[in-house]
């Protein structure tokens, strides 16, 4: 008897979900960097430091959601037990 | 095998290849914003440089009343702007306008200096903003007479930020 495949939209949701999570972080993170950028040549130097920082924060947040999808991606993949 | 996990051999797992892809993507976008406030970060230690050192800028006789003359202070990147506006008067400022750094010039009537970019216009006589979005005046350039020579001694940028 052969195994049978698990369903192909394991995972999908919350792959979906994960991806909606990322693109929110990134379009802050592009508004960051823009009012950053506009700080800076307005000549205001105060600024730039904790705006890398929350950058690297949400930077890692995304990378963190990331793996999760390459964890959830292998796990779906992987061949159901014999 | 690596390709295998790229290049599906089953269609249904296409979409999980896709929406990986798709998240990698989006995960190397957000580093290249990390880049940029980064590189933000990088210039705005280095631009906090040691005092400037003066720098003659102009003979008193070569410029004429309403005369104006480009120079660069307190470092080649710097460009400023030196204006006669009376027969013992003369000012200077930086050239790039408070806003988003764009080049000021005098208007024709010599009464202000315009940035063509948005429209922000600055008091010759002082820096001050007199419409548009720049929201400081515009940086002065302390001037100093040696001799028949101008000096330009420094950059009063009228901000207490270090």
């Amino acid at each position: 008897m052969t195994p049978t495949r698990r369903p192909p939209t394991r995972g999908l949701t919350a792959i979906d979900g994960a991806i909606a999570l990322i693109a929110v972080l990134l379009i802050v993170q592009m508004w960051l960097l823009t009012a950053t950028l506009e700080t800076f040549l307005a000549g205001h130097r105060g600024p730039a430091l904790p705006a890398a920082i929350v950058s690297a924060v949400l930077f890692a947040a995304c990378f963190a959601l990331y793996l999760f999808i390459e964890r959830l991606d292998r796990a779906s993949r992987r061949p159901p037990p014999a | 095998m690596l390709w295998r996990e790229e290049f599906s051999l089953h269609a249904a797992e296409e979409r999980y290849v896709a929406r990986r892809q798709f998240g990698k993507f989006l995960v190397l976008s957000s580093l290249g914003m990390l880049a940029g406030n980064v590189w933000i970060l990088v210039r705005s230690l280095l631009g906090r440089g040691p005092a400037p050192v003066g720098r003659a800028v102009a003979r008193t006789g070569d410029l004429p009343v309403g005369g104006v003359k480009l120079f660069r202070f307190p470092e080649d990147h710097d460009p400023c702007v030196l204006l006669r506006t009376a027969q013992d008067t003369y000012v200077a400022y930086s050239q790039k306008c408070t806003h988003l750094s764009c080049a000021v010039y005098p208007s024709n009537d010599g009464r202000r200096l315009e940035c063509p970019c948005h429209e922000g216009y600055f008091a010759v006589e002082d820096g001050r903003v007199l419409q548009g979005p720049p929201p400081r005046p515009l940086p002065r350039i302390v001037l100093e007479r040696r001799g028949d020579q101008l000096w330009a001694t420094g950059v009063d940028d009228g901000s207490t930020e270090s």
